[in-house]
């Protein structure tokens, strides 16, 4: 029964529970178990019981959600010693959406502190192992939402994307990630990084179960001044042809150097199979994609620099008593806070300050409406673009954590989209050298039920069969 | 310097708070001497993941302000972060307007307004401790039952030349914002709050000296007094060949001594960027048309109207108007009997108001109908001018309705021929010298002739009645 369980979707698990085939407390009791037994370091808390069972359509089928999120009760820590133990007093929207549709939480899963990484190694609580090979990372930041379901430990996961954090770890593990158009999605109660760019999305094992967790996902929220009500409803995507639809491919870009071989042979297979599902292939061309990931990382941590501000270890959060209020400021700040959430404070309270700000910030600003502007272009004469979802598979934990910038590059092929506000998806286009490699999907603001049809016309003919540890680990 | 004539340069910031039902960008209602930190939510506290959402109540009374102060209003306004570290700011940031506020320009009375913007108040913080403040103090806690109160911080251009004026110009802003309805303007309380940046400059010249920053006086007498300390401090540095150094100041007014709080080397890099939680407030029609429609009328209006209509003379008229308590009381007795003249009314609300000193007329024991009642006896002679005011005077003391005390203490006029011609006749009759110089037409001592009537009638004889009476018994035309 348990290998049944494992084997089911979570959208087949939700209805095998409406028709009375499966009990709640059953499938909660196996995911339960089986994150309790997690060995990839992919949740930092697991229920110890399920919560009191609510009535709704996801019927009972658990979600294991980022610690980015804060959920009332229970330990929100954002991959952060500063934030250690704080148990907040109220439940993110994202999160209350999806318990009200019935989701239970299972878990909190870990992150790179305040979603701050590529990898998963910035956090206080240790690095995620990816289930394909234990010596590589998931990716980041959402790495312990995406490794968990890529190894069968949850059914599904709630993750966020600020330049990339739910596609490049779904594409490192082998799954499906869908960030949402800005503003799709409540921010209220997910722990701000990058105000204008995060948003919370679905990490799922299939392309039919990210529409089915989106639909309850979504809403505009009174308590989220830049959320919107999304203007149509999320269809399961059940479509098997991509006719009539043409996929722009950013020619520049993804010829660029840093793609590896493997990856660009996966990208161009996912095109020929497009291409048989009756799709046309179109080359484009971003320019200003070489500048998108510059003004990216001033625009993230400008904003970074103030959000986190308020982890100043007055009310709560870690506090190092010192003497004088400076003092206790600077030392709960340093010993709080990691080497990457520092470097980008100081980062973005460099391109604001004083003098600087229009030749960082300012500058950051016009870049991004460029791409955007470009972005919109691509779109009046093409349905999406696609890219491969990151340069490279899942490199070896330790690879990249000494250089930066080699860090940053991982988010390439991610952050047009996200400098744009515009939905993106991350589906497995198959494996190179055994490791899974994804592919992206972008379509303009509210083309999710697109995005998510012809993802799924493609999913079908890829018939990417790749489970580390729903049959078991590698 | 020495022996160029200075003059000083005065700037007015003035914040506001707003008398909304809840907070600037949650939904708790405003504190009002609550426990401390029972007002409070995740969003003021500043808690991981809360957000902030604009309150349309006080947008609404920000342009209230705005057109009350005649500014532009702008079509897109932002809100844009203030960063500093302190523990009355829970975000690490104040919520704030920059460089598209509100309200842009306008003028109140004599001083053009440079901008009106709104933003979020800090959380109150108590220091334990001997100092009062956080430098020296044991400990301090941190209530945040203030923090997120809206404020409106209004700024005038630097037009103000003397302390005198800026008092005066603060009471009229505060009429205007209380007459808005709009703030509960406390200055005690805090509610109304000013900093005054101040400078000197020869007299005739135009640019500007180095300006300081006086923070945060809670009365109108400490605004001028400290104003007052300030500049003769600068005037007394200038003079002495010393230059002004600026920084941001403190005035006590217990010892009316200045202190620096901070100088510009110490001052904060705010890194102002837009508030990426917020989008730009887009002001429509419709919310013009509510603001206007809610305007009721302002101070200078309510001056026109009393000269052009009620016929009162322009001082008194710009005394009641710039005063808003005043003038409602002043239009309660005129309401109370309409029947009255309104410059009579206005005497008798000025004769008052000139026996309470600071406090308001409706604070007293006067109600607005014993006033009239007042009034209404001296317009129809029942009393006199001295006898009104002796009957204003037990009012003031102890209240009570006129027409008893007039009866208690016999104060009823002595009029007509048959009750004062006699006494008339007899204090001629005393004074024969008097009375001849009288008839042949030296009208000096009727003076004498009058006091004595005063004093055989307890001063409730009517000056002019007993000149008549005067003349008609010595047979003067």
């Amino acid at each position: 029964m348990a290998d049944e369980i494992q084997e089911l979707s979570a959208s087949a698990a939700a209805a095998a529970i409406a028709d009375g085939g499966l009990a709640r407390a059953e499938l909660f009791e196996h995911y339960r178990a089986r994150a309790a037994g997690d060995e990839l370091n992919a949740f930092t808390w697991v229920a110890e019981q399920p919560p009191a069972p609510v009535e709704g359509p996801l019927s009972g089928v658990p979600v294991a959600v980022k610690d980015l999120f804060c959920t009332e009760g229970i330990p929100s820590q954002a991959g952060s010693k500063i934030l250690a133990g704080y148990c907040p007093p109220y439940t993110a929207t994202a999160v209350a959406n999806l318990e009200a549709a019935g989701a239970p939480v299972l878990g909190k899963t870990n992150q790179d502190e305040f979603a701050m990484g590529s990898s998963n190694e910035n956090s206080a609580f240790g690095p995620v192992l990816n289930p394909w090979d234990h010596s590589r990372v998931p990716g980041g930041s959402s790495g312990g939402s995406a490794a968990a379901v890529a190894a069968g430990l949850a059914p599904w996961a709630l993750g966020t994307d600020t330049g990339g954090s739910i596609r490049q770890p779904a594409a490192l593990c082998g799954i499906v990630g869908l960030k949402p158009t800005y503003g799709a999605v409540s921010r209220y109660g997910m722990i701000a990084f990058a105000s204008s760019l995060d948003s919370a999305g679905p990490l799922t094992r299939d392309v039919a179960d990210a529409a089915l967790f989106y639909r309850h996902l979504v809403g505009r929220d009174s308590a989220d001044a830049t959320s919107v009500a999304f203007p149509e409803a999320i269809e399961i995507p059940t479509g098997e042809r991509l006719d009539g639809i043409t996929l722009a491919v950013p020619t520049g870009l993804v010829d660029g150097e840093g793609i590896e071989a493997g990856v660009r042979e996966s990208f161009e297979a996912s095109l020929e199979t497009a291409r048989s599902l009756g799709a046309t292939i179109v080359g484009c061309e971003i320019p200003s994609a070489r500048y998108a990931l510059s003004a990216y990382y001033v625009i993230a941590p400008a904003e970074a620099s103030s959000n986190l501000a308020r982890f100043d270890g007055v009310r709560y959060g870690l506090r190092v008593e010192e003497g004088r209020l400076d003092e206790m400021y600077t030392e709960t700040r340093h010993d709080g806070f990691g080497a990457e959430v520092k470097r980008r404070i100081l980062i973005g309270t460099y391109a604001l300050s004083s003098g600087y700000y229009d030749a960082y910030y300012g500058r950051a600003q016009r870049v991004r409406t460029v791409v955007a502007r470009e972005l919109g272009a691509i779109f009046e004469s093409a349905d999406f673009i696609v890219t491969p979802t990151s340069p490279t598979v899942a490199f070896g934990l330790g690879d990249r954590t000494a250089d930066p910038l080699s860090m940053y590059l991982s988010d390439l092929f991610t952050i047009p989209m996200s400098l744009a506000g515009t939905p993106a998806i991350s589906i497995p286009s198959g494996l190179s050298e055994g490791l899974p490699v994804g592919l992206q999907i972008c379509g303009p603001a509210f083309s999710e039920n697109r995005i998510l049809g012809a993802a799924h016309a493609l999913e079908q003919a890829i018939g990417f069969d790749g489970s580390p540890a729903r049959g078991g680990a590698s | 310097m020495a022996g160029v004539e200075l003059e000083p340069v005065i700037g007015l910031e003035i914040h506001v708070q707003l008398r909304t039902a809840t907070k600037m960008f949650c939904s708790c209602a405003l504190g009002f001497g609550e426990p401390p930190n029972t007002r409070t939510c995740p969003v003021c506290l500043g808690l991981p993941g809360a957000l902030p959402v604009a309150n349309a109540e006080a947008i609404h009374y920000g342009l209230m302000i705005g057109m009350a102060l005649e500014s532009e209003l702008a079509p897109v306004s932002t809100f844009h972060r203030k960063n500093y570290f302190y523990p009355d700011l829970p975000k690490g940031y104040q919520i704030s307007q920059f460089d598209l506020p509100l309200c842009s320009g306008g003028k109140l009375g004599a001083v053009k307004i440079h901008r009106v913007h709104l933003e979020e108040d800090a959380a109150k913080l108590n220091h334990a401790g001997a100092s009062g403040r956080i430098q020296g103090a044991d400990s301090s806690v941190v209530d945040f039952n203030r923090g997120g109160t809206p404020l409106a911080e209004i700024v005038t251009e630097p037009e103000i030349r003397s302390a005198e004026q800026a008092g005066e110009w603060l009471r009229l802003l505060r009429t205007t914002l209380r007459t808005l309805g709009v703030s509960d303007v406390n200055m005690e309380e805090g509610s109304l709050r000013c900093d005054a940046n101040i400078s000197l400059r020869p007299v005739g010249t135009d640019q500007l000296g180095t300006k300081t920053e006086l923070k945060n006086m809670n009365s109108f007498r400490f605004i001028e007094r400290g104003i007052r300390a300030e500049v003769e401090r600068q005037r007394a540095l200038i003079e002495a060949g010393e230059s002004v150094t600026q920084e941001t100041l403190h005035f006590d007014p217990k010892t009316e001594s200045i202190t620096s709080l901070r100088s510009k080397e110490e001052a904060h890099d705010y890194r102002y960027f837009p508030e990426p939680d917020l989008p730009p407030v887009v002001i429509t029609e419709t919310m013009l048309d509510r603001a206007a429609s809610a305007l009721p009328e302002l101070p200078a209006a309510r001056e026109q109207r009393y000269v052009e209509q009620l016929g009162l003379s322009p001082e008194t008229a710009r005394l009641f108007a710039w005063r808003a308590e005043l003038a409602d009381y002043f239009d309660a007795v005129c309401a109370a009997d309409t029947s009255l003249e309104p410059q009579l009314c206005a005497n008798w609300v000025t004769e008052l108001q000139g026996r309470l000193g600071e406090q308001e007329a409706e604070d007293s024991k006067v109600s607005a109908d014993a006033l009239a009642q007042l009034a209404a006896l001296v317009a129809s002679s029942a009393i006199n001018q001295g006898g009104a005011k002796q009957v204003l005077d037990e009012l003031v003391a102890n209240g009570g309705h006129p027409a008893g005390i007039v009866e208690a203490e016999g104060l009823e006029a002595v009029g007509g021929a048959e009750e004062l011609a006699p006494i008339v006749a007899a204090a001629l009759e005393a004074n024969p010298d008097l009375t001849e110089r009288l008839r042949g037409g030296d009208m000096k001592p009727i003076g004498v002739i009058i006091g004595e009537v005063m004093k055989q009638t307890r001063g409730r004889a009517d000056g002019k009645e007993v000149t008549a009476l005067v003349r008609q018994q010595l047979g003067l035309s």
